[in-house]
Protein backbone atom coordinates (compact mmCIF):
# COMPACT_ATOMS: atom_id res chain seq x y z
CA UNK A 1 0.00 0.00 0.00
CA UNK A 2 1.72 2.71 1.54
CA UNK A 3 5.50 1.63 1.81
CA UNK A 4 8.20 3.90 1.81
CA UNK A 5 9.29 4.31 -1.85
CA UNK A 6 12.98 3.80 -1.07
CA UNK A 7 12.73 0.59 1.18
CA UNK A 8 14.60 -2.47 -0.70
CA UNK A 9 11.61 -4.79 -1.82
CA UNK A 10 11.58 -8.10 0.17
CA UNK A 11 10.37 -10.70 -2.99
CA UNK A 12 8.97 -13.16 -0.97
CA UNK A 13 6.83 -10.18 0.41
CA UNK A 14 6.79 -11.79 3.99
CA UNK A 15 5.75 -8.83 5.63
CA UNK A 16 2.97 -8.47 2.90
CA UNK A 17 1.84 -12.04 3.50
CA UNK A 18 1.92 -11.31 7.60
CA UNK A 19 -0.49 -8.18 7.27
CA UNK A 20 -2.57 -10.08 5.08
CA UNK A 21 -2.81 -13.05 7.50
CA UNK A 22 -4.20 -10.68 10.28
CA UNK A 23 -6.72 -9.28 8.21
CA UNK A 24 -7.95 -12.99 8.06
CA UNK A 25 -7.46 -13.17 11.54
CA UNK A 26 -9.64 -10.48 12.10
CA UNK A 27 -12.41 -11.58 9.61
CA UNK A 28 -12.97 -14.70 11.48
CA UNK A 29 -12.85 -13.01 15.25
CA UNK A 30 -15.75 -11.06 12.55
CA UNK A 31 -17.80 -14.24 11.95
CA UNK A 32 -17.04 -15.25 15.75
CA UNK A 33 -18.14 -12.41 17.47
CA UNK A 34 -20.94 -12.20 15.39
CA UNK A 35 -22.07 -15.57 15.95
CA UNK A 36 -21.72 -14.83 19.62
CA UNK A 37 -23.92 -11.95 19.45
CA UNK A 38 -26.96 -13.65 17.89
CA UNK A 39 -26.48 -16.24 20.33
CA UNK A 40 -26.65 -13.33 23.20
CA UNK A 41 -29.69 -11.62 21.66
CA UNK A 42 -31.22 -15.17 20.91
CA UNK A 43 -34.55 -15.53 22.36
CA UNK A 44 -35.01 -12.24 24.02
CA UNK A 45 -33.04 -9.71 25.92
CA UNK A 46 -32.15 -10.67 29.49
CA UNK A 47 -29.47 -9.00 31.49
CA UNK A 48 -27.00 -12.02 31.25
CA UNK A 49 -27.26 -11.68 27.55
CA UNK A 50 -26.92 -7.92 27.59
CA UNK A 51 -23.38 -8.03 29.22
CA UNK A 52 -22.08 -10.84 27.19
CA UNK A 53 -23.16 -8.99 24.30
CA UNK A 54 -21.17 -5.97 25.60
CA UNK A 55 -18.15 -8.40 26.61
CA UNK A 56 -17.81 -9.99 23.32
CA UNK A 57 -17.84 -6.67 21.53
CA UNK A 58 -15.21 -5.45 23.70
CA UNK A 59 -13.12 -7.97 23.39
CA UNK A 60 -13.83 -8.26 19.82
CA UNK A 61 -12.40 -4.55 19.34
CA UNK A 62 -9.62 -5.72 21.64
CA UNK A 63 -8.63 -7.86 19.02
CA UNK A 64 -8.82 -5.54 16.11
CA UNK A 65 -7.21 -2.88 18.46
CA UNK A 66 -3.69 -4.92 18.30
CA UNK A 67 -4.66 -6.43 14.69
CA UNK A 68 -4.43 -2.84 13.78
CA UNK A 69 -1.03 -1.84 15.60
CA UNK A 70 0.92 -4.97 14.06
CA UNK A 71 -0.76 -4.20 10.40
CA UNK A 72 0.46 -0.69 11.24
CA UNK A 73 4.33 -1.92 12.08
CA UNK A 74 4.63 -3.99 9.14
CA UNK A 75 3.42 -1.28 6.75
CA UNK A 76 5.53 1.33 8.10
CA UNK A 77 9.18 -0.02 9.48
CA UNK A 78 11.79 -1.20 7.25
CA UNK A 79 12.74 -4.71 8.12
CA UNK A 80 9.90 -5.57 10.66
CA UNK A 81 10.56 -6.40 14.04
CA UNK A 82 9.21 -10.04 15.47
CA UNK A 83 6.27 -9.83 17.21
CA UNK A 84 6.29 -8.63 20.19
CA UNK A 85 5.07 -11.68 23.02
CA UNK A 86 2.52 -8.93 24.95
CA UNK A 87 0.81 -8.59 21.68
CA UNK A 88 0.38 -11.98 20.66
CA UNK A 89 -1.02 -12.63 24.44
CA UNK A 90 -3.05 -10.55 24.01
CA UNK A 91 -4.73 -11.34 20.58
CA UNK A 92 -5.07 -14.78 22.75
CA UNK A 93 -6.82 -13.88 25.81
CA UNK A 94 -9.26 -11.74 23.77
CA UNK A 95 -9.96 -15.05 21.81
CA UNK A 96 -9.96 -17.23 25.32
CA UNK A 97 -12.73 -14.34 26.69
CA UNK A 98 -14.75 -14.59 23.65
CA UNK A 99 -15.02 -18.53 24.12
CA UNK A 100 -15.78 -17.98 27.87
CA UNK A 101 -18.22 -15.70 27.11
CA UNK A 102 -19.84 -17.95 25.15
CA UNK A 103 -19.89 -21.12 27.33
CA UNK A 104 -22.21 -18.66 29.82
CA UNK A 105 -24.34 -17.72 27.01
CA UNK A 106 -24.99 -21.36 26.01
CA UNK A 107 -25.07 -22.74 29.49
CA UNK B 1 4.38 -26.09 37.51
CA UNK B 2 7.11 -23.80 38.15
CA UNK B 3 7.78 -24.18 34.76
CA UNK B 4 4.05 -23.33 33.41
CA UNK B 5 4.92 -20.20 35.72
CA UNK B 6 7.71 -19.20 33.82
CA UNK B 7 6.51 -19.84 30.26
CA UNK B 8 3.20 -17.56 31.29
CA UNK B 9 5.27 -15.09 32.71
CA UNK B 10 7.38 -15.12 29.06
CA UNK B 11 4.12 -14.47 27.54
CA UNK B 12 4.28 -11.00 28.85
CA UNK B 13 7.72 -10.41 28.99
CA UNK B 14 9.28 -9.72 25.43
CA UNK B 15 12.65 -8.45 27.03
CA UNK B 16 13.56 -11.98 28.45
CA UNK B 17 13.45 -13.01 24.94
CA UNK B 18 15.10 -10.44 23.12
CA UNK B 19 18.26 -11.32 25.89
CA UNK B 20 19.06 -15.22 24.57
CA UNK B 21 20.71 -15.79 21.41
CA UNK B 22 21.03 -14.08 18.36
CA UNK B 23 17.88 -11.98 16.35
CA UNK B 24 17.07 -14.49 13.44
CA UNK B 25 16.18 -13.22 10.19
CA UNK B 26 13.06 -11.51 10.50
CA UNK B 27 11.53 -13.47 7.54
CA UNK B 28 11.68 -16.34 9.56
CA UNK B 29 9.80 -14.53 12.87
CA UNK B 30 7.51 -12.89 10.48
CA UNK B 31 6.54 -16.49 9.31
CA UNK B 32 6.70 -17.74 12.85
CA UNK B 33 3.76 -15.41 13.36
CA UNK B 34 1.98 -16.35 10.63
CA UNK B 35 1.71 -20.09 11.70
CA UNK B 36 0.84 -18.82 15.22
CA UNK B 37 -1.91 -16.81 13.07
CA UNK B 38 -3.21 -19.93 11.80
CA UNK B 39 -3.65 -21.14 14.72
CA UNK B 40 -5.26 -18.37 16.16
CA UNK B 41 -7.93 -18.69 13.20
CA UNK B 42 -8.75 -22.69 13.53
CA UNK B 43 -9.30 -21.60 17.34
CA UNK B 44 -11.60 -18.99 16.07
CA UNK B 45 -13.29 -21.45 14.28
CA UNK B 46 -13.85 -23.68 16.20
CA UNK B 47 -15.09 -21.10 18.85
CA UNK B 48 -17.67 -20.06 16.21
CA UNK B 49 -18.58 -24.26 15.45
CA UNK B 50 -20.03 -23.48 19.17
CA UNK B 51 -22.04 -20.98 18.54
CA UNK B 52 -23.17 -22.42 15.53
CA UNK B 53 -24.21 -25.85 17.28
CA UNK B 54 -26.26 -23.95 19.75
CA UNK B 55 -28.12 -21.67 17.66
CA UNK B 56 -28.55 -23.92 14.15
CA UNK B 57 -29.53 -27.60 15.87
CA UNK B 58 -32.32 -26.29 18.04
CA UNK B 59 -33.76 -29.45 18.07
CA UNK B 60 -31.63 -31.81 19.77
CA UNK B 61 -31.88 -32.58 23.43
CA UNK B 62 -30.54 -29.80 25.70
CA UNK B 63 -27.95 -32.33 27.20
CA UNK B 64 -26.07 -33.10 23.59
CA UNK B 65 -26.69 -29.22 22.43
CA UNK B 66 -24.74 -27.86 25.11
CA UNK B 67 -22.46 -30.39 25.58
CA UNK B 68 -21.35 -30.55 21.52
CA UNK B 69 -21.09 -26.37 21.93
CA UNK B 70 -18.98 -26.52 25.08
CA UNK B 71 -16.63 -29.00 23.63
CA UNK B 72 -16.10 -27.17 20.66
CA UNK B 73 -15.56 -23.96 22.49
CA UNK B 74 -12.95 -25.66 25.00
CA UNK B 75 -11.09 -27.01 21.93
CA UNK B 76 -10.85 -23.51 20.66
CA UNK B 77 -9.36 -21.96 24.25
CA UNK B 78 -7.16 -24.41 23.96
CA UNK B 79 -5.77 -24.21 20.43
CA UNK B 80 -5.07 -20.36 21.00
CA UNK B 81 -3.42 -21.20 24.33
CA UNK B 82 -1.20 -23.92 22.58
CA UNK B 83 -1.15 -21.42 19.62
CA UNK B 84 0.83 -18.56 21.72
CA UNK B 85 2.61 -20.94 23.69
CA UNK B 86 3.91 -22.58 20.41
CA UNK B 87 4.50 -19.43 18.71
CA UNK B 88 7.02 -18.53 21.55
CA UNK B 89 8.84 -21.92 21.71
CA UNK B 90 9.57 -21.77 18.33
CA UNK B 91 10.73 -18.00 18.79
CA UNK B 92 13.17 -19.21 21.52
CA UNK B 93 14.49 -22.26 19.37
CA UNK B 94 15.31 -19.96 16.44
CA UNK B 95 17.15 -17.30 18.56
CA UNK B 96 19.01 -20.26 20.34
CA UNK B 97 19.93 -21.61 16.57
CA UNK B 98 17.73 -25.04 18.16
CA UNK B 99 15.38 -27.02 15.95
CA UNK B 100 11.68 -26.28 15.89
CA UNK B 101 10.04 -28.12 18.82
CA UNK B 102 8.18 -30.59 18.16
CA UNK B 103 3.85 -31.27 19.30
CA UNK B 104 1.61 -33.65 19.03
CA UNK B 105 -0.97 -31.13 19.35
CA UNK B 106 -2.16 -31.49 15.77
CA UNK B 107 -2.41 -34.88 15.71
CA UNK B 108 -4.53 -34.64 18.74
CA UNK B 109 -6.81 -32.00 17.30
CA UNK B 110 -7.55 -34.02 14.00
CA UNK B 111 -8.44 -36.93 16.58
CA UNK B 112 -10.61 -34.76 18.28
CA UNK B 113 -12.25 -33.06 15.39
CA UNK B 114 -12.70 -35.85 13.97
CA UNK B 115 -14.94 -37.69 17.09
CA UNK B 116 -17.08 -34.46 16.76
CA UNK B 117 -17.90 -34.57 13.79
CA UNK B 118 -19.06 -38.28 14.29
CA UNK B 119 -20.64 -37.40 17.21
CA UNK B 120 -22.83 -34.54 15.55
CA UNK B 121 -23.26 -36.91 12.36
CA UNK B 122 -24.95 -39.57 15.05
CA UNK B 123 -27.01 -36.64 17.34
CA UNK B 124 -28.18 -35.37 13.77
CA UNK B 125 -29.40 -38.61 12.34
CA UNK B 126 -30.70 -39.89 15.62
CA UNK B 127 -32.11 -36.19 16.91
CA UNK B 128 -34.07 -36.18 13.63
CA UNK B 129 -35.64 -39.74 14.48
CA UNK B 130 -36.52 -38.96 17.82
Amino acid sequence: MNAPADRERDPGLQPERTRLAWRRTTLASTVAAVLAVKTALHGGVSATGVVACALCCAFWLGFLFVAHRRIHDLTVTTGPRALAPRHATAAVLCTVAVAACGAALVL
Amino acid sequence: MIEFARTVRLWFEPQEIREEGSTPDYRFSLANERTFLAWLRTALALIGGGFAVDQFLPDLRWAWRVGLALALLGAGVLCSLRAVNHWMRCEQAMRRGEDLPVSRFPAMLSVVVAVVAVAMVVVVLVGWEG
